[in-house]
Order: structure tokens, then C-alpha cells, then sequence
């Protein structure tokens, strides 16, 4: 158990007039090497929960322990945390400010002490897991970048901090198909490859569906769901729709086939499983 | 992000009121002679007079009192210093000693005066800003300043109003964005609360920076739209919102004018 | 009806070489018409969206907009009157304090007189259902319901062709369904002319015709069962096939009877249930 919730809650403008409970009594466990996706409508207090991660926020209740510390408890040791805890908001490339791409990467592990000579391996090996050229790269001004490479470069700027976890809010957010892709199968290799924490939020059920290992589904500041793909899929569907959280169209289809009667496993994630599954119904294998 | 998202845009405050359906511009320039006249009472009738003009506007506009004297507290600090400093160093006769410091009864006179006129200039504007929504305010700034094309004076009445409506829409937004950039600072381990003024103004750098050019990139993107909706400045331009004078504003002014003339009336006398 | 005839556009960069992002492009685009136009990035779609109210000009070519040439500066307005846009930013495309003074935006800039505004902002507030909301202030909409109201300013100006470029890019998976349904209603109800333009397949699935575009031409025109058979062009240019036509594909690669085009959810469902 590397992040432990029990029974957070969060209130904004507590006492004020405009108080609104965002997120009730969460009951919550990562663990190191999870990969887990987060998926809810706008409103249902994702964002504020990833801030509450990493102790942006304080819970109004509750209580929040990271690598065995009660970050509440223990004010003074939030920087700490924030050495293990790397998040990124929707449009990281809005963070940047620096001159060059080096110093823009070199911002982060540099606010937490990091002297020079580890700070250029840093940023070199920040760089490699965006797959992003460091002699090419690193005296470039970020603003000439892309889109996309801007993305990867904010990216990186979390990477250097070298993060046990790494939250990432809606990732692939206005990405044309390309770089979506290269940006997805960036995570994964930082999952698989680097081995790291990953922690998914998106309102993109094809790409949580594809990519985690244990989805988290909130609504109205609540967790409604909390299992693997595939037992969502098979079994909670209903809940899901009620929601209005719409289904993967392979795996929507494999739902209705099953309630019309027929005999198919509607816990599908990926295109070969769908493929496989319908040819093995009508008999093709 | 959900505080941002509650706070409207200026105090104002709807309510149903005569004052509020004034005309925006016989309101701005009925503030602009008050506080003219306020500056130039040098009796405390007149003080009076103008306060109780200041007290009937503010029940008719029916906005809680509470609200009028809230505009006082950001200045509150100014209104005292001004109080002591008068205390302690006009000459005169000797009421009160402290320490090496004197309190003479002019200093208190004046000092009392002077907080007075303070105060009542505070109140001017406030009755204005709590019943007058920006919309309107910018229109009847707009239409005021666009007399002076009459005089022959140039001054971009549109243009300044327009800057001011494209302000007042985006400074919410804007806000929202500097939350967000702090935000994903504080993230990279960014400290914002060095006791150090010198490194607490550098550590601005990097929310500033993005923050430009966000400002600016959105100033491309809607000029490119106003575009694509045919604006081309001010000429030929017409108002969603027509102003006209009517009967009450005439009242109002009138009145308003009875005031000043009582307060001069009373200052030769 | 607009027309473009062998339209060329070049950007010129001062240090590094010219780019053409258009290139001898022919486009008829008909009244009525729901047309998407799609193309990876770089492919020319937002220089090609500011073309059709001549926020841009060609370089060779012209452009015409209900026979008026947007090179004609003095018919200018009257195309912008004619041709409303809805850009990629929600927020970056409101100018006034609420929804109805915004609404009234392009009317104010044409001259028109109070009582017509009025009228007219009432009609395209109800056109997008935001009639509740025409006092809030724009930083409290959602992001689909920033768009709308975009979308009704453009309504206001009585626009025949709405053209919107990747309008639902930053908007959530409800918002872009209200996108959707508006303009589908807009076209089917009001007759106006919808073009669309996204790098979203399964958008450009409910559209009558796609043109896709690659380095300023158009490589391919059809509805989107015709474009879909084309599969390996579309991967060849960065496109990806809706997640259902992919599985199509691969069912009728594997021996099944079923066309490897389809473009929604329900067809496949009726396909399978033949077979299942």
C-alpha cells in the first residue's frame, strides 16, 4: 500500500456561502506498480482527488497516508512526498516558462535539491523515457516545439523529479490520433518498462479500458466502482449506463449481443479479444 | 478553481431599486459632481448634507448597508493613518500626552474632518459600483466618453470600452488559469511562500511567464474571431443595449443638483 | 453554394522556405449539405476552414462564396454575415460579459438596430436551447455550452453555412454530444449548411459526405461507407478507423460475411445477430 485514502472527504469554501462537498468518504489503495484508471464526468471530483494525492489539497476529513506518512499529520515532510508523487494537469504544456528545454526539465529536481551533476542525468534520462533526443533537444527553446513534443517536454519535467507515482489528468486531451497513440504507448512503458506507479484519469473509456489494470469509476465526489476491466465489463455494465458513462463501441456491442441472448463474454478490452471471442461464437475457430 | 468560479465580476448587486434602473451615465456623472463637492466642503453641514443625500440613495437601492460598508475595509488602514498623523502633528492646544507624542484638539478636529471626507468619497463611489452592473458601467462610460468626439477632442471612446468588456470577461478566466499554473508548480516543487522578497518575486517568474503568454495567445484567437464575426472598430457600430434618459433619471438628477447647490448655499453663508 | 477553384495557399517564413499548405484544391460544397472534412494534422484543415470566409486568401485561385470572390474586400462582410465559424478554443471566442450580449456581438458590429437584435438573439437562444442561460456570465458555462453559444452568435447573423473546426477537441464526451445533436438539428431543421472539420473518425462516421485531406489536396471524397473501405490509404495518412469498423475489418479478413465497412455500433449488432 504505497497511497492509502480512508474515508476522505473534501469540501470547498467550508463555512462559506458558496460550501460544496466535492468529494464524500473515499476509500481509496494504490499500490506500488498499479496501474489504475480513473474515469468520471466532469464534475465528479477526479481533479480534486489527484490534488489531494499529492497534497495540493487537504481533505475537510479523513485521512491520507503516502509511503507509510500521514501527509496531514506531518506538514513538514509534504516536500518529501512530492519527491515520489509526479502529477500532471490537463495541458502540462501550459506550465512552461523556460529558456531552453534542459532548464524547463532541470525546474523540478532543481526546487527539490538536486545538485548539478545529477540534474544532467536527470534531464537525460527524463528525456529518453519521452523518447525525445537530448543533444538535439536540449538548448531548444520549448516554444518552438509542437504540440505534442510540448506535451512530452512538460511530461518530462515530471519524470525528472524521478516519482515512485505518476498521475496524469487527461493526458491525451485535444491530441490528433498520432500523437495520442505515441503518448499512450509512452505510458505503458513507463509502467511496464520503468516500472512506475501509474495512475490514469480520463473521461475516455477506450483508452482506460485498454491501458489499466483497475479502474476507478466516480460519480458526484463518489467511488461508484472499483475492479478490473474486465469484471466491470462482464458486470457492471447497468451501472455504468446509469451514470452516463458510455462503453468501448467493441465492447457495447458484446453487452447488447449478451442481453439479446446470445452467448457471448462481454468482458472485452481489446480488438483481438472482440475479434476472437465473435469468431469463436460463430464457430470460425 | 470552484472559489474562482463563484466570484462574479465586481460588487455589484442585483436588486430591483429605482437607483438600479437609473441610467448608468446619470449615475457615473451624479458620482463624478459628488465627489467633487465632497472635496470642496470645508464645513461640517456640509458633511451632513451630502451624508444624508449618500443615506436616502442607499435604502432606495435597497442593497443591505452591510455591503456599502464593506467597501470601507480595504481602506480602513488609510482612513486611520490620515486620523493619526493629523492627531500628532498639527500645532495647537495640548489635550493629550503619550509617550513623546501630543494630541492637540485642532489635530483632532482636523483629523476627524479629513477621515470624514475619506469616508464619504469611499461612499460615493460604492452606491455607484453595488448598483450599477459592469455591462452597464462600460456602456455609460463608452457613451460619456464619446461626447468628446463631439468636442473635437479624440478620445477612442469604443476602443477603451471595449478593452474594458474584454477585461472584465476574461479576468475570471484568467484568474482560473493563474490557480492552474500555481498549481502545477507547487507540483514541481515550486515555493511560493519565501520569506525572502527577492526570491519570492523571482519564484513569480514561473507563473508569470506562462501566464503571458496564455493572455496573449487567447488575445490572437479572439481577435481572429471577432473577426470572422465582422468587427472592425467602432464605426457603424450599434448597442445591444440602448440607453435613454427617462423621467426618473431626470428626478434623480435634479435632486442630486438640489443637494450641491444646499451645500454651496450654506458654504457663503 | 461554395466553390473552390485550384486554390493554392503559401505561407511564407522569412529564415526557412515557403510552405504550401494548399494545393490546386477543388471543393464543391452544395446548400444543405453535412459534410466533414478530415486530415491528420499538418494536412491543411484550419487553413483551409479560414479560406471559406476569407480570413485567409489564396495565393493562386479563388474561393467563392455564393458567387461572391473573397478576394472582393467590399463583399467581405457579406460573406462573414454568411459564413459563420466556430473555432477549436471555447473560451477564446467570447468577447461580452453574458451569453446575450455576446449572442449580439456580430450584430452590433453590422449596425443593426436594437429591436431587430433583440428579436434575433432571442431566436438563436432558443435555436440552441440556452434560453435559461442568457444572463450567465461565460466563465461559468461548460465548455459545450460556450460552443453553443458561438454557435447562436453565428445563428444571429441568420448564417446559411456553419463551418466549425475541430469545435469538440477540448470539450468532454457530453459536450461533444451536444455539438453533435445541435448541428444535426441545424442542418435537418434550419437548412443550414454544416462543415466540419476533425481528425476524428468516428465523428466524420455521422456525417453524408467526407473529403479527406492530405498536404492541402483532397485524396479522397465519398460517404463514409466509401471512405472506410479505404483503409489502407487512411492508415497511410495518420487517420485511425473508428474502434468498430477495425473490428469489421479484422471479422471479414477472418472469413466472415461481414462488410468490412460499417460505420456504427447498431449496424454491426444487426450484422452479427445474422450470423450468431
Amino acid at each position: 500500500m504505497f497511497i492509502d485514502l480512508k474515508n476522505v472527504s473534501f469540501t470547498y469554501n467550508l463555512s462559506m456561502p458558496f460550501e460544496t462537498e466535492v468529494l464524500k468518504s473515499i476509500n481509496l489503495s494504490i499500490n506500488k506498480g498499479d496501474f489504475i484508471g480513473i474515469i468520471g464526468h466532469t464534475g465528479c471530483g477526479k481533479t480534486t482527488l489527484l490534488q489531494i494525492f499529492n497534497g495540493l489539497l487537504e481533505p475537510t476529513e479523513g485521512k491520507i497516508t503516502i509511503d507509510g506518512i500521514d501527509i496531514n499529520k506531518e506538514k513538514d515532510k509534504l516536500k518529501e512526498i512530492r519527491k515520489n508523487i509526479g502529477l500532471t494537469f490537463q495541458y502540462p504544456e501550459n506550465q512552461l516558462f523556460e529558456e531552453t528545454i534542459f532548464k524547463e526539465i532541470s525546474f523540478g529536481p532543481k526546487n527539490l535539491g538536486i545538485k548539478d551533476d545529477e540534474l544532467e542525468e536527470r534531464v537525460k534520462k527524463a528525456m529518453e523515457m519521452v523518447e525525445m533526443d537530448y543533444t538535439t533537444y536540449k538548448d531548444r527553446s520549448p516554444f518552438t516545439l509542437s504540440g505534442g513534443e510540448m506535451r512530452r517536454v512538460a511530461i518530462a519535467s515530471i519524470l525528472s523529479i524521478d516519482p515512485e507515482v505518476i498521475i496524469l489528468d487527461e493526458p491525451t486531451a485535444s491530441l490528433d490520433p498520432l500523437n495520442k497513440k505515441s503518448l499512450l504507448k509512452l505510458i505503458s512503458k513507463l509502467h511496464l518498462h520503468y516500472n512506475k506507479t501509474i495512475v490514469l484519469v480520463s473521461h475516455n473509456m477506450e483508452v482506460i479500458a485498454e491501458l489499466a489494470q483497475r479502474i476507478i469509476v466516480m460519480d458526484k465526489g463518489k467511488i461508484v466502482l472499483d475492479n478490473k476491466p474486465k469484471k466491470i465489463f462482464q458486470n457492471y455494465v447497468e451501472e455504468l449506463e446509469s451514470i452516463g458513462l458510455s462503453l468501448p463501441q467493441i465492447t457495447y456491442i458484446m453487452h447488447k449481443l449478451k442481453k439479446i441472448g446470445k452467448p457471448v463474454d462481454s468482458g472485452i478490452l481489446t480488438l483481438e479479444e472482440a475479434k476472437n471471442e465473435i469468431l469463436r461464437v460463430t464457430k470460425r475457430i | 478553481m470552484k472559489f474562482f468560479k463563484n466570484l462574479t465580476i465586481g460588487q455589484y448587486i442585483h436588486k430591483d431599486s429605482i437607483i438600479h434602473q437609473l441610467d448608468p451615465r446619470i449615475k457615473i456623472l451624479t458620482t463624478f459632481l459628488i465627489i467633487i463637492v465632497v472635496f470642496l466642503i470645508d464645513k461640517w453641514i456640509g458633511f451632513l448634507i451630502i451624508s444624508a443625500y449618500l443615506f436616502i440613495v442607499i435604502i432606495l437601492s435597497k442593497v443591505n448597508p452591510k455591503y456599502v460598508l464593506m467597501g470601507i475595509k480595504p481602506l480602513l488602514f488609510i482612513i486611520i493613518f490620515t486620523l493619526l498623523i493629523h492627531f500628532f502633528t498639527t500645532q495647537g492646544e495640548i489635550i493629550y500626552t503619550i509617550w513623546f507624542f501630543t494630541v492637540t484638539k485642532e489635530g483632532v478636529y482636523r483629523g476627524l474632518f479629513i477621515a470624514t471626507r475619506l469616508f464619504l468619497l469611499i461612499m460615493s463611489t460604492s452606491w455607484l459600483t453595488l448598483t450599477t452592473s459592469p455591462i452597464a458601467l462600460t456602456d455609460g462610460i463608452e457613451r460619456l466618453l464619446s461626447i468628446f468626439k463631439i468636442i473635437r477632442i479624440p478620445i477612442p471612446a469604443h476602443e477603451i470600452a471595449m478593452m474594458m468588456t474584454i477585461a472584465l470577461r476574461f479576468i475570471p478566466t484568467l484568474m482560473e488559469e493563474t490557480e492552474k499554473i500555481m498549481k502545477a508548480q507547487i507540483a514541481r516543487g515550486a515555493d511560493f511562500e519565501s520569506k525572502n522578497i527577492v526570491k519570492r518575486i523571482k519564484n513569480m517568474i514561473p507563473i508569470i511567464i506562462p501566464l503571458f503568454i496564455n493572455a496573449f495567445h487567447r488575445a490572437d484567437e479572439l481577435a481572429i474571431a471577432m473577426e470572422a464575426r465582422c468587427y472592425r472598430g467602432g464605426n457603424g457600430r450599434t448597442h445591444y443595449r440602448e440607453l435613454s434618459i427617462k423621467t426618473n433619471d431626470r428626478i434623480f438628477f435634479i435632486i442630486t443638483f438640489m443637494f450641491i447647490i444646499t451645500v454651496f448655499v450654506l458654504k457663503f453663508i | 453554394m461554395i466553390t473552390f477553384n485550384n486554390v493554392t495557399h503559401t505561407y511564407h517564413n522569412d529564415k526557412e522556405k515557403d510552405t504550401v499548405s494548399l494545393s490546386n484544391l477543388n471543393i464543391n460544397i452544395d446548400n444543405g449539405d453535412f459534410v466533414a472534412v478530415i486530415g491528420a494534422n499538418g494536412s491543411g484543415k484550419s487553413t483551409f476552414a479560414k479560406h471559406l470566409n476569407g480570413l485567409l486568401l489564396p495565393s493562386k485561385g479563388d474561393v467563392y462564396v455564393d458567387n461572391y470572390n473573397t478576394k472582393e474586400k467590399e463583399k467581405v462582410w457579406e460573406i462573414r454575415k454568411k459564413v459563420g465559424m466556430v473555432f477549436q478554443n471555447p473560451d477564446n471566442q467570447l468577447v461580452a460579459t453574458t451569453v446575450e450580449d455576446d449572442i449580439a456581438f456580430g450584430l452590433e458590429n453590422i449596425g443593426m438596430k436594437e429591436q431587430e437584435m433583440r428579436k434575433r438573439v432571442e431566436w438563436a437562444l432558443n435555436l440552441v436551447n440556452m434560453t435559461n442561460l442568457k444572463n450567465r456570465e461565460p466563465h461559468l458555462l461548460s465548455g459545450g455550452q460556450k460552443q453553443k453559444v458561438v454557435i447562436a452568435g453565428a445563428l444571429a447573423m441568420h448564417t446559411s453555412y456553419l463551418v466549425l473546426d475541430e469545435p469538440t477537441s477540448m470539450l468532454d464526451p457530453k459536450g461533444r454530444k451536444e455539438i453533435l445533436n445541435t448541428i444535426k438539428k441545424l442542418n435537418q431543421n434550419e437548412k443550414i449548411t454544416i462543415i466540419y472539420i476533425t481528425h476524428f473518425m468516428s465523428e466524420a462516421a455521422e456525417f453524408n459526405k467526407i473529403f479527406v485531406l492530405d498536404k492541402g489536396k483532397i485524396v479522397l471524397t465519398g460517404s463514409p461507407k466509401n471512405i472506410f473501405m479505404q483503409a489502407n490509404i487512411l492508415n497511410k495518412l495518420n487517420l485511425e478507423l473508428p474502434q468498430i469498423t477495425m473490428l469489421a475489418r479484422l471479422l471479414s479478413e477472418n472469413g466472415l460475411n461481414i462488410p468490412p465497412n460499417i460505420v456504427n455500433e447498431e449496424e454491426m449488432i444487426e450484422k452479427l445477430c445474422l450470423l450468431i
